[in-house]
């Protein structure tokens, strides 16, 4: 009688995650398609341990680069070891040594940074993720300076037919890695001490006179976010074959924060889902266009302002909808509300391309835009794409005003 | 009788004011003492200084034989020193019964484990179930803290303070900013909850105080000028000239 029930939901969620892992590269088969897959899986290792920080224990760092560029560093040149012959050590067990190196690091950096919560803690990672960034270029004879260290991730003879030379091998390994560190940290969370982390994030000084120490609970937080953070940078050293200062940078750790951000800081998955966006936007979208950035720090800053609990939040949201089988009366507005983006988004598109294309001499005024060849000077396009994107925000308004009617009558009923 | 909880010559300033004076406090094991005096008498500092949140200026705090002084408020607690606030200070995103599990976990020993399933933890849930079952809120177990009402907010944050098992427990003004029944019923609350422990009280509602307290200290601009039992307290001319009025509506 004492037992827990069984938690039907999430062994379907686990078993799901695992066949969708299993059949995404089955589905996707274009080259292009499984490099694209592959970066999302140590991504998402990444995002899940900045939010072991941000999300569980109210941490806001601006160095989490640090821990994932520095396991790498380590993991490159154990590579190359392995590859000289010098030590023996399988390949499949390397993001261990980068998740150990990340942690032996959390452990340095983590007591100087968790010694204070809230904004001292955001400008100490900040200015950690900094000075590491300058000793890696200070010290090219082992981290390669600018260039960075290559490596190559074949070595040995294949065991069992596996020798990560095949692209797919590496999408295995990183998936079950992947696998194995999203339970991981889910089972972390469930834990005394990932209890304790959300209530210090919560009200630090309530814990403190629980009997917790708040800056033992943050800086163990830390060392074991920081483990993760590791094997994710493993796993991208294996897959790219080399480790260079970007992989230290701010601009990594600001990625994260904002992959993390737009899939949603409160919920255990919101980082799977913005570290498949965010990947999506960096590896796939800049492949189409410059304007790359400017899209994602648009959909960053609407995410912030509109749904700061990332997509998630915006998933669970249609819980209680979906429960209470009112769903079908929200169709027509979300319908609305989708396509009147769409017409927005195509307006600023257009002009956002425009734009770009312009600025960049060397190309001339001609441009291509969804099949369509055009002169970017001509007045057409423009008056076109302004009109869309003023009647997209218009009819925009309205969808979100009938939308939120929706959902006012659903909450009443 | 042994003292669970005292205070010798105990200053506190801030910069140039003093806030305690030299307060000197002996509080014997097993007896609920209650602690008054006018707004701004320091009673809030004396319990920040108690409880650690706030380094003295000097004199010495002793929780049985043990000197507490200087320590931080965690070492504090996990000695055995359990305090509320006057201001509620609860978990406010967790579930009343993750709050009181907060307060479970490290005297059942399970300190910063991050090996153990804290669902599998049976002692630390019997002991968090009995709590809310004590302080009246077994049925608002999965609700946010953030949530509850101003009373039931209030019941949590005494459910938080001796759901550890503290041998001496602080509450600051418990009854503060409650109606005349939910006040009646905090006070049997307090009383049941602490039964064989050391209760001090910082309190203005003079009924709950002559209800409750087995004696009482009164503390004027930092200093205690009396303690005894409530008749005495009652009868004493110095405390009368000090803190007339506010006693005549006991």
């Amino acid at each position: 009688m004492r037992y827990a029930p069984v938690n039907l939901g999430r062994w379907v969620l686990w078993g799901t995650t695992v066949v969708v892992f299993a059949v995404a590269p089955l589905v996707f088969t274009s080259s292009f398609a499984l490099t694209l897959l592959t970066q999302m899986g140590s991504f998402i290792i990444f995002a899940l341990s900045y939010n072991m920080l941000l999300g569980q224990g109210g941490m806001l760092s601006f160095g989490h680069a640090v821990y994932s560029g520095l396991g790498a560093y380590i993991a490159v040149h154990a590579l190359n070891l392995i590859g000289k012959g010098t030590v023996v050590f399988p390949v499949t067990l390397l993001p261990l040594v980068g998740g150990l190196a990340g942690m032996v690091f959390g452990i340095l950096f983590g007591y100087v940074t968790t010694r204070r919560a809230g904004t001292t803690f955001a400008l100490i990672s900040l200015g950690i993720g900094e000075m590491v960034f300058a000793c890696v270029l200070m010290f090219p004879g082992f981290f390669g300076g600018e260039a960075g260290v290559s490596t190559n991730r074949v070595v040995g003879k294949p065991i069992l037919g596996i020798s990560y030379g095949p692209a797919l091998q590496v999408y295995y390994l990183v998936a079950v890695w992947c696998f194995l560190s999203m339970v991981a940290m889910f089972a972390l969370t469930q834990t005394p001490l990932g209890r304790m982390a959300n209530a210090v994030r919560d009200n630090p000084e309530r814990a403190e006179f629980v009997g917790y120490d708040t800056q033992k609970v943050r800086f163990l937080q830390l060392v074991l976010s920081a483990f993760f953070a590791g094997v994710s940078g493993a796993l991208s050293c294996i897959n790219f074959e080399i480790v260079s200062a970007e992989n230290v940078s701010a601009i990594r750790s600001g990625g994260v924060l904002i992959a993390t951000f737009i899939g949603g800081v409160p919920f255990f998955f919101g980082p799977i889902l913005g570290a498949i966006v965010f990947i999506f936007f960096v590896a796939a979208l800049s492949g189409f266009t410059k304007a790359w950035l400017l899209y994602l720090g648009l959909f960053f800053v609407l995410m912030v302002l509109y749904a700061p609990g990332g997509l998630a939040s915006l998933v669970m949201m249609q819980i209680p909808v979906l429960r209470a089988r009112r769903f079908g009366a929200l169709l027509l507005p979300y319908a609305a509300a989708a396509g009147a983006a769409a017409l927005a988004m195509a307006g600023l598109i257009g002009v956002t391309e425009m734009v770009y294309h312009l600025s960049d001499v060397s190309g001339g005024t001609l441009m291509t835009l969804a099949g369509m060849e055009f002169d970017a000077k001509s007045g057409v396009p423009w008056a076109i794409s302004v009109s869309l994107l003023v009647l997209g925000l218009i009819s925009l308004h309205f969808a979100t005003r009938y939308l939120a009617r929706r959902w006012a009558e659903i909450k009443t009923a | 009788m042994n003292a669970a909880l005292q205070l010798k010559d105990v200053h506190k300033s801030f910069g140039s004011t003093k806030i305690i004076n030299g307060v000197s406090l002996e509080v014997r094991a097993g007896e609920r003492h209650a602690i008054i005096g006018p707004n701004g008498a320091g009673k809030s500092t004396l319990y920040n200084l108690i409880s650690g949140r706030f380094p003295v200026s000097s004199g010495k705090i002793f929780l049985g034989e043990e000197d507490i002084t200087g320590l931080k408020p965690f070492q504090i607690n996990r000695k055995g020193l359990s305090r509320s606030f006057q201001v509620t200070n609860i978990f406010h995103n967790l579930s009343v019964y993750e709050n009181i599990r907060c307060a479970v976990l490290w005297p059942a020993g399970h300190h910063y484990s991050f090996w153990r399933r804290v669902g599998g933890l049976r002692e630390v849930k019997r002991r968090a179930e009995e709590t809310m079952e004590r302080i009246g809120l077994a049925k608002r177990r999965d609700v946010p803290a953030g949530v509850l009402t101003y009373a039931e907010q209030r019941a949590l944050e005494i459910g938080i303070t001796i759901a550890g098992g503290a041998g001496v427990v602080l509450l600051d003004e418990p009854t503060a900013g409650m109606s005349r029944t939910e006040t009646a019923h905090a006070v049997q609350l307090i009383r049941e909850v602490t039964v064989g422990k050391t209760l001090v009280m910082v309190e203005h509602d003079m009924g709950v105080i002559f209800d409750l307290a087995d004696r009482i200290s009164v503390l004027v601009y930092g200093e205690i000028i009396a303690t005894g039992a409530p008749a005495e307290i009652r009868a004493n001319r110095a405390v009368q000239e000090a803190y007339l009025g506010t006693l005549h509506h006991a």
